[in-house]
């Protein structure tokens, strides 16, 4: 360790990252989105706070949740928001979600030589109607996926899910297929339990859980509204709606 | 003459924008530091650490061959192949990615879609083959806008092995196959980050290569039919994504022919292994050493 004297040879580097714990997950339905985050941040053994949002609302149609190093995570979403805004003010409308996915790629990529320590999930509705999520790695390779875990608990949720989801190593009854996607309801269930489950086992991840479903546009938001802590975040109730449900997850 | 009388005129749309700038005390490079925005005249700038050495920072904290607890993991491990044939081109791929031992993802694209007579592979970083290729091909459009003709496959890698070379030393991860067809027939061109670019008949790229290699080299020859060619690529891959760690998951094949690439299917490892692509019984040796291993005796024993 560098300690200040001059009686032998110290090398010293440029750290300027940390690692601040937590667990970001999503899931894609037919005309629904859900991306959901605890809310704990950590560095090391200790707790910074038990309220620091990774999941941000960034159109009526696209969430962004943000998972690594907390500064750059906030930087970044803060970035991508700035775009979002300077592309309303040029086009009058919102980016489409898969353009967001192509900007979040581009912005990642021009970090190459200095890369955001960030993994990022965005999850939405396309154009034409369908939930989609795209996952990132931190210098910008995406892919649009069904589901996906990210973040201290991502090794133990993503097998969670691909079990749950993508019916892994599950036999369908005879006569009968695996559904292609779930009913809102039987995912919120699974996000529930995914982050229940990863606070037990992984010490990152509880405080607080929030949990952001997008719906498509014209579609019944299936119940939604008579969920115990849901607010509706959506400026226009005719077109796509965000809601974010908030729960506590375990403190200690 | 054209770019000289719009840099010195004061009316027209770039003037404006030249008096916008001004006005505003704005730079270039805050409006395009990212973003493909306005990349038909050059290349994006990137941001550099402050420090002596940044490729050596870079290193520090994303080279997890070199240290598996470096912080940002970026996703690596493939076999990628691609061969030429009297029929086209075969373009075959596995799709897992991998950040250390942990499995990232099954379902990666690892053949990026150029345009429609062009496809590359992706091998090394993720990241570097996805935005370098679809860069590739916003220059290729360009291309055939201003030649009125498609861009050969020749001309297309060398624009990518120049690219990366100029970046030599940044570290850049690439290891692609550009594949298509053009006047000259079928063709295929490795290009890596190193600057290496060969024109040949066979490849294959990645960890497994040398395993996609062993089943591809023996079952090779020009005069494959579509269907035989089809099979070969999809068994090579099979072949590295059962003794490979790093690869593995599903199979992606392409054929690139006359009129352009066409995707033929996507084939899961693991039934490939039991049932084979048609059901007719897997590529697994289970089945032809069936009451003859040690392991599983014959009955008399």
């Amino acid at each position: 360790m560098p300690d200040g004297s001059f009686s032998h040879p110290q090398e010293r580097q440029f750290n300027p990252y940390t690692e601040n714990g937590g667990t970001i997950l999503a899931i894609a339905g037919a005309d629904f989105s859900v991306v959901a985050g605890d809310t704990r941040q950590s560095e090391g053994y200790s707790i910074q706070t038990r309220y620091a949002p990774k999941v941000f609302r960034l159109t009526d149609r696209a969430v962004l949740a943000v998972n690594g190093f907390a500064a750059d995570g906030n930087m970044f979403v803060k970035k991508v928001k700035q775009r979002l805004e300077w592309y309303r003010h040029a086009h009058a409308k919102d980016m489409p979600l898969r353009a967001i996915a192509r900007l979040i790629q581009t912005m990642l990529y021009a970090q190459r030589f200095f890369p955001y320590y960030v993994y990022n999930i965005l999850g939405g509705i396309e154009e034409d109607g369908t939930g989609a999520v795209y996952s990132f790695d931190p210098v910008g390779s995406y892919e649009r996926e069904a589901c996906r875990a990210a973040g201290a608990a991502q090794a133990l949720v993503q097998p969670f899910l691909d079990n749950q989801i993508y019916f892994k190593n599950q036999q369908a009854p005879v006569g009968s297929s695996h559904p292609v996607h779930l009913p809102l309801q039987d995912v919120l269930s699974i996000v529930i339990d995914s982050f229940t489950s990863a606070t037990e086992r992984h010490i990152e991840v509880g405080d607080g859980l929030e949990i952001y479903v997008i719906v498509a546009k014209g579609r019944s938001p299936q119940g939604l509204e008579s969920i115990r802590n849901v607010q509706e975040l959506s400026t226009n109730p005719e077109g796509d709606r965000v809601f974010v449900i908030r729960r506590e997850l375990k403190k200690d | 003459m054209n770019t000289l009388v719009q840099r010195f005129s004061t009316t027209g749309p770039a003037a404006e924008i030249r008096k916008a700038k001004e006005v505003l005390g704005e730079e270039d490079d805050v409006v395009d530091v990212m973003g493909f925005g306005n990349l038909a005249s050059g290349v994006p700038k990137f941001s550099i650490p402050g420090v002596p050495d940044p490729s050596a920072f870079l290193k520090m904290h994303t080279d997890d061959f070199a240290d598996p607890s470096c912080r940002i993991k970026i996703k690596h491990g493939t076999t990628t192949l691609a061969f030429r044939f009297k029929g086209g081109v075969i373009v075959a791929v596995d799709s897992r990615a991998t950040a250390g031992s942990y499995i990232a993802s099954g379902t990666v694209k690892k053949v990026i879609e150029i345009n429609p007579y062009l496809l590359g592979t992706m091998a090394g970083g993720a990241a570097d083959c996805q935005y370098w290729e679809t860069y590739l091909g916003i220059q290729c459009r360009l291309h055939e806008l201003r030649n009125r003709e498609r861009i050969s496959v020749a001309a297309a890698s060398k624009y990518l092995s120049n690219l990366v070379y100029s970046y030599k030393g940044m570290g850049l991860s690439m290891g692609t196959m550009i594949c298509g067809w053009d006047k000259t027939g079928p063709a295929v061109y490795y290009v890596d980050s190193d600057g290496t670019r060969l024109k040949g008949d066979v490849f294959s790229v990645g960890s497994g290569s040398t395993f996609a290699y062993g089943v591809l080299d023996q079952g090779y020859h020009w005069d494959l039919s579509d269907e035989e060619a089809q099979e070969l690529g999809r068994r090579s891959i099979y072949a590295a994504g059962h003794r490979d760690a790093f690869s593995g998951n599903t199979i992606n094949l392409y054929h690139v022919k006359e009129d352009g690439w066409k995707f033929i299917g996507n084939y899961d490892v693991s039934k490939m292994h039991y049932d084979g692509p048609d059901g007719r019984g897997g590529y697994g040796y289970d089945l032809r050493v069936e009451g003859k291993s040690s392991a599983n005796p014959p009955s008399s024993a």
